[in-house]
């Protein structure tokens, strides 16, 4: 007994060393020397400075910026320092409560749009950091946001062109466009990773 | 469902298998000392492991020797965990200054890790220092892996042993799955992670300015966005490929720095159930028949598509609830889901989580439509054996194969036997504390929580709902799964301490008998099969393995399933 746990002590370091030191600094060394960009958040940046993760989503409300999902972070919308979920059930009234007032927004940021209101712009995501909305989101946001900035809509469906990514392999996922890259081109920001 | 969500269940079950075969023939040269790629490239390192540690690896253990082997080496673990967040604030890499774990909160953490359940009663970015995450979680994230291949590898040297009470050295099959096989896998899973978007660095966050300035709950202007960074691809691969399913941050595989698109998204989800379905592979060519494996993978199937099925159609389905409010009804359930993984890839995530112990998830489960939920939640009643855990699913798995022997036995009046070996009434007692034991801590534990303010004031949503959150975390506690309905809050001392206690009895309590029973199927000879001999890898065997599991599940767990989801979904329609 006396030399199991003896053995077990030792092997339990050794394997700390491999696996908890060893290896995660291995990974950590290998990933900061071929993909130094990814391994430190994806951060844009736009003439030296940084402007924002495209892979974190920020907050917008104004009329002139496409809007993305709701977050359910805390203490303030998308706070990328302590990420969470809403965890409403699907026959939670508060869930019914939240999506009520959220439907009441789009419409009246937007009275002539009679359309069926995407689900993803009225349902919070996983994170709260979702930085993606569906085609079917943007492509609903994009009069407003055309009318915000006095700007045409082809002005704003080109920005959303060009930041909409096709679904992997062309079947999985869904069509999603990134919302702080449609919001960067319309403020005419050039931005480098 | 629509074509491309049956296609892209098809190419993930695809991917999954074809790794599975190759990788399932390399673990099984491994534990039995012939893999020469192996031994070439790492074999330096594990004899300086074994020199280091006082290992003689030759010889052999008794189930027992082996039993306490195991029992004292996750028990100095499981305190090595709990010590390391009790000091961590007085401990190097803490760039967030993350103070010290509560005591409730760093004995829950213990346990879980320790157990290969990973619960999180904590959210990471918010609690645990870098250097708790490396030196302790992702520690037991590999050796807590290591240790339920280290016991199905014995158990399978049980049944192919003959008049003998070797069942290997613990000490060895522990290191050798952890250096051949875990540790490689994960540095490649890791880079590619990183390659897609997962952060690797030692430094605790990145600061960037809003684009447009945001107002907080107290009313003042934000201007900028602090976002959480650390070691994060390396614990991501090693939660996903041990069956540990710990996240690094809150939210798991649904936080975009650590599972940034759909691509990454798949070679998450392929690598939850890689190993527990290779170890099928790995089981017929270590017994010497290899359609023994194929038999128990198939069996698993049979349960695990339908359900699949199930959870990808559930979850397709918008709520009526929010339909009815003049939300699109065409586009699925999306509350607490991401936009990169929609509906099927959260439900196919889902389920493959829930199958396997893992339970790391990439979209909020609580949130799920009811039969979304329901099908996780029985996945992990059913005891983690379809796939399951690194090495527990398939010791679970094959307790099931004794069991479906015996019962067939009974029918016939001969004595069952497994690959030769005769199933008898001690054989029959361990199964059936196997079995019994973690469904009771599942059920009582629920009961007691439902019966006490301290298990219902912590709810995060009402009605039939709130009872299903209960039952889901008592579910995944003890059958080490460590996935959430998360609106229940479970860092308060009851569920800290309860799912605390069930944890430890779904993986230890489980794991002695397993032990007991290679023990004994070793000492037993080996009797050539007769014409009365049931063939243990014909579709007729694996219908009865199926339907023994789908029986023994249903008659335990649909009354209370009754009360949770199936009550909320009648009352949704």
């Amino acid at each position: 007994m006396k030399q199991t746990l003896l053995i077990a002590l030792r092997a339990l370091l050794v394997l700390t060393l491999v696996t908890g030191v060893l290896y995660p600094l291995v990974v950590t060394g290998l990933a900061q020397l071929v993909f130094p960009a990814q391994a430190n958040g994806s951060v844009l940046h736009s003439g030296g400075k940084a402007v924002g993760s495209t892979l974190i989503g920020q907050s917008f409300v104004g009329d002139k910026y496409l809007w993305g999902r709701p977050s359910a972070t805390a203490p303030f919308a998308y706070n990328a320092a302590a990420s969470t979920g809403s965890n409403l059930g699907p026959s939670n009234p508060a869930l019914a409560d939240a999506v009520k007032q959220r439907v009441a927004t789009l419409r009246k940021a937007d009275p002539a749009n009679h359309a069926p209101v995407p689900a993803d712009l009225v349902t919070t995501s996983g994170s709260g950091l979702d930085p993606d909305i569906s085609a079917e989101a943007a492509a609903y946001q994009v009069a407003r946001v055309a009318r915000g900035r006095s700007a045409t809509a082809a002005t704003v469906q080109q920005a959303v062109a060009g930041c909409t990514q096709a679904p992997f392999l062309g079947f999985i996922g869904p069509a999603r466009v990134n919302v702080l890259c449609v919001n960067l081109a319309l403020d005419h920001l050039t931005v480098q990773p | 469902m629509n074509a491309s969500a049956i296609l892209e269940c098809g190419v993930f079950l695809l991917l999954v298998i074809g790794l599975a075969w190759p990788l399932g023939a390399y673990m099984a040269r491994v534990y039995t000392g012939e893999s020469k790629w192996a031994d070439r490239v790492l074999g330096p390192v594990e004899r300086l492991i074994y020199k280091l540690s006082g290992v003689k690896p030759d010889a052999q253990m008794n189930w027992k020797q082996y039993a306490g082997a195991v029992l004292v080496f996750n028990l100095l673990g499981l305190l090595a965990v709990y010590l390391l967040q009790r000091v961590q604030l007085w401990l190097p890499i803490n760039p967030a200054g993350m103070a010290n774990v509560p005591p409730e909160v760093a004995w829950n953490t213990a346990v879980s890790f320790a157990s290969n359940t990973n619960w999180q009663a904590y959210g990471g970015e918010t609690t645990m220092s870098h250097l708790t995450q490396m030196l302790a979680l992702t520690t037991q994230n590999f050796v807590s892996a290591a240790t339920g291949m280290a016991v199905l590898v014995a158990l399978i040297r049980g049944l192919k042993g003959r008049l003998t009470t070797d069942l290997g050295n613990f000490w060895v099959d522990l290191t050798r799955s952890t250096l051949h096989i875990l540790l490689p896998l994960s540095v490649v899973l890791a880079l590619l992670l990183v390659s897609q978007g997962v952060v690797q660095t030692l430094l605790g966050s990145v600061t960037v300015p809003l684009l447009e300035p945001t107002t907080g709950a107290d009313g003042k202007s934000i201007v900028e966005q602090v976002i959480a960074l650390g070691p994060a691809a390396s614990q991501v691969a090693i939660k996903q490929l041990g069956t540990n399913g710990g996240g690094f941050f809150n939210v798991n595989s649904a936080h975009p720095l650590e599972n940034p698109n759909a691509f990454a998204n798949l070679l998450e989800v392929v690598s939850i159930i890689l190993i527990p379905a290779a170890l099928c592979f790995t089981f017929g060519r270590m017994v010497g028949a290899q359609k023994q494996g194929v038999a128990l993978l198939l069996a698993m199937l049979v349960i695990f598509v339908p359900l699949m099925m199930l959870t990808v159609a559930s979850e397709n389905q918008a709520n009526p609830v929010l339909t009815a409010l003049g939300v699109d009804g065409t586009m699925g359930n999306w509350e607490g889901k991401e936009l990169r993984f929609g509906p099927t890839s959260s439900a196919i995530w889902a389920v493959t989580t829930t199958a396997a112990s893992n339970g790391s998830v990439n979209a909020m489960h609580d949130s799920f439509m009811p039969i979304g939920g329901l099908a996780p939640m029985w996945l992990m009643q059913l005891g983690e054996i379809i796939f399951g855990g690194t090495g527990s699913g398939l010791y679970g798995m094959l307790v099931y194969a004794f069991i479906a022997v015996f019962v067939a036995g009974l029918m016939v009046g001969r004595t069952p036997e497994y690959l030769g070996k005769k199933i008898e009434a001690f054989e029959m007692k361990m199964s059936a504390l196997v079995i019994l034991l973690p469904s009771a801590a599942v059920l009582i534990g629920t009961a007691i929580a439902c019966s006490i303010p301290a298990g219902t004031g912590p709810l995060g949503n009402p009605g039939a709902h709130g009872f299903s959150e209960i039952l889901y975390a008592f579910s995944s506690g003890s059958n080490n799964n460590g996935s959430a309905f998360g609106g229940l809050t479970v860092n308060g001392l009851f569920y800290t301490t309860a799912i605390g206690i069930v944890m430890l009895i779904g993986r230890f309590w489980v794991i002695v008998p397993v032990l007991a029973l290679a023990g004994s199927l070793a000492k037993k000879k080996t009797v050539p099969p007769g014409a009365g001999t049931l063939a243990t890898h014909t579709p007729l065997f694996i219908a009865l393995v199926a339907g023994t599991i789908i029986l023994v599940g249903a008659l335990t767990f649909i009354p209370a399933l009754a009360l949770g989801p199936i009550v909320e979904h009648l009352a949704l329609r």
